[in-house]
């Protein structure tokens, strides 16, 4: 039996086609139980892989034969030496190229839609993390809204499609994962957009992203609209793109809404917060297609692996909108929060411009999953 | 710390520096100490979990210019 590599597109493709999938993974308990890839139709073993540096015959009965296999390490060096072990006891099976630190980075774009006039959005989904950042063309121009630090993907796709991407927008300062804005900004000689209000420490220079800014670009004549709507940080802001989609960052997601504490100040910004969700959202155009900034669970996804929802449909369904009572809105998102985002002070200095990590330590801070949601 | 046998595991990548451990350890008699010297940032928290499974104990480590240094007592 032969080894394959299954690369993290091919696997984002099975999650996203909800496909059956058996996987092994050989990390830690502690990182197994910390984060792993998350599939709908996944099951999994974890078995460390110095437990089978002697062989995997104690493994085989549970390693399933009628299913696809991927074994599964952290970079994977040790699921090569499984996937062999497993191949000379005649099993079938694959490896994940690049192990969970690929995973961690792979984003996978997918069209969401058109705009009038020829302009196109697509999503980027990192499914190992939650991170959902998007791409704008009209014309020959791009846009890019909450752009990650990986900013090789956003290149190579920008090039397929032969535009020149001008315009980065951060709807806040992100203390989950380091910003890609400066640095695609900085390449392309395009301009970084930053909500003021976050960017007090801030210690480069950026275009200040302030309530009711519009910027329109590239041949299709595509609008972004800059509404002031703050909670998760005070400066949170969110984009309106053709007065159709809303990009509300890390304000309002699908099934929950953004969590307030991150910068140290859940009790002050609880307030705000509020009014965001239940005054200024609510007064917006119903019809809007709310594109967040993360997803928490996959059954958020769409058939096409596409995450997005009419405003006016979330205000029926979304926890987070339910909540009438201003004290019992208050315990919500100040009380049984989940553990903080892994290095998120680090990150927070990263995107300030007041550290400069090493790639090595960008990929480390950010490993793990997401953590900025409420619940 | 006095170590019984030195491992040099430097520069080597996930698994290699717990399959030479395992074996190095394996020429130790128990209560003897075995010193790995490694650059994966991995591996701590796997010669952690692992030395736990296998009854051994960790008995300290140190990190200077990106070398990380175990100190292991067979158990």
């Amino acid at each position: 039996m032969t080894v394959k590599a299954m690369n993290a597109s091919e696997l984002s493709k099975k999650v996203i086609n909800k496909e059956p999938l058996f996987i092994l993974d050989v990390r830690n308990e502690d990182a197994f139980t910390d984060w792993k890839v998350d599939g709908e139709n996944f099951s999994y073993l974890n078995v460390p892989y110095f437990d089978l540096i002697d062989g995997v015959e104690d493994i085989l009965d549970d390693v399933p034969q009628d299913r696809d296999v991927l074994v599964v390490c952290a970079k994977e060096g040790s699921s090569i030496m499984v996937a062999e072990l497993l191949s000379e006891a005649g099993r079938d099976v694959s490896y994940l190229e690049g192990g969970m630190k690929t995973w961690s980075e792979h984003l996978e774009p997918v069209k969401v839609g058109d705009l009038d006039n020829g302009g196109e959005i697509y999503q980027f989904v990192r499914l190992g993390k939650g991170c959902l950042s998007y791409m704008i063309v009209s014309g020959d121009e791009g846009a890019m809204i909450d752009p990650l630090r990986l900013v090789d993907q956003y290149d190579a796709f920008a090039k397929k499609l032969g535009i020149k991407v001008l315009h980065m927008f951060d709807t806040h300062l992100h203390a989950d994962h380091i910003s890609g804005g400066r640095r695609l900004a900085e390449s392309t000689g395009g301009t970084y957009y930053l909500p003021p209000k976050d960017a007090d420490e801030v210690t480069f220079s950026f275009e200040p992203l302030e309530d009711g800014k519009v910027v329109t670009f590239g041949g299709a004549d595509v609008t972004v609209r800059a509404v002031y709507t703050p909670g998760h940080t005070i400066g949170s802001t969110s984009l309106i793109v053709n007065e159709t989609y809303l990009f509300t960052g890390d304000i309002l997601f699908l099934d929950s809404i953004g969590r307030p504490d991150l910068a140290g100040k859940a009790e002050d910004w609880v307030s705000d917060l509020r009014e965001s969700l239940y005054v200024r959202y609510k007064e917006m155009d119903q019809d809007l297609l709310v594109m967040p900034a993360h997803f928490a669970k996959l059954s958020e996804l769409d058939e096409k692996g596409r995450v997005l929802a009419r405003l006016g449909d979330l205000y029926k369904v979304n926890t987070g909108l339910q909540v009438e009572d201003e004290d019992e809105f208050r315990r919500l998102v100040s009380e049984n929060l989940p553990p903080q985002p892994n290095s998120y002070q680090e990150i927070r200095k990263t995107n300030m411009g007041k550290i400069s990590p090493d790639p090595a330590e960008e990929t480390e801070m950010e490993i793990g999953p997401n953590r900025c949601a409420v619940s | 710390m006095k170590a019984n046998k030195v491992l040099d595991a430097k520069g080597l990548a996930c698994p290699m520096p717990i399959i030479r451990t395992k074996k190095a350890m394996g020429e130790l008699s128990s209560g003897e100490i075995l010193e790995v010297q490694a650059t994966d940032k991995g591996a701590k928290s796997d010669l952690t979990a692992w030395a736990k499974a296998g009854g051994h104990e960790l008995v300290d480590d140190a990190e200077q210019d990106g070398v990380f240094t175990f100190w292991l007592k067979k158990g």
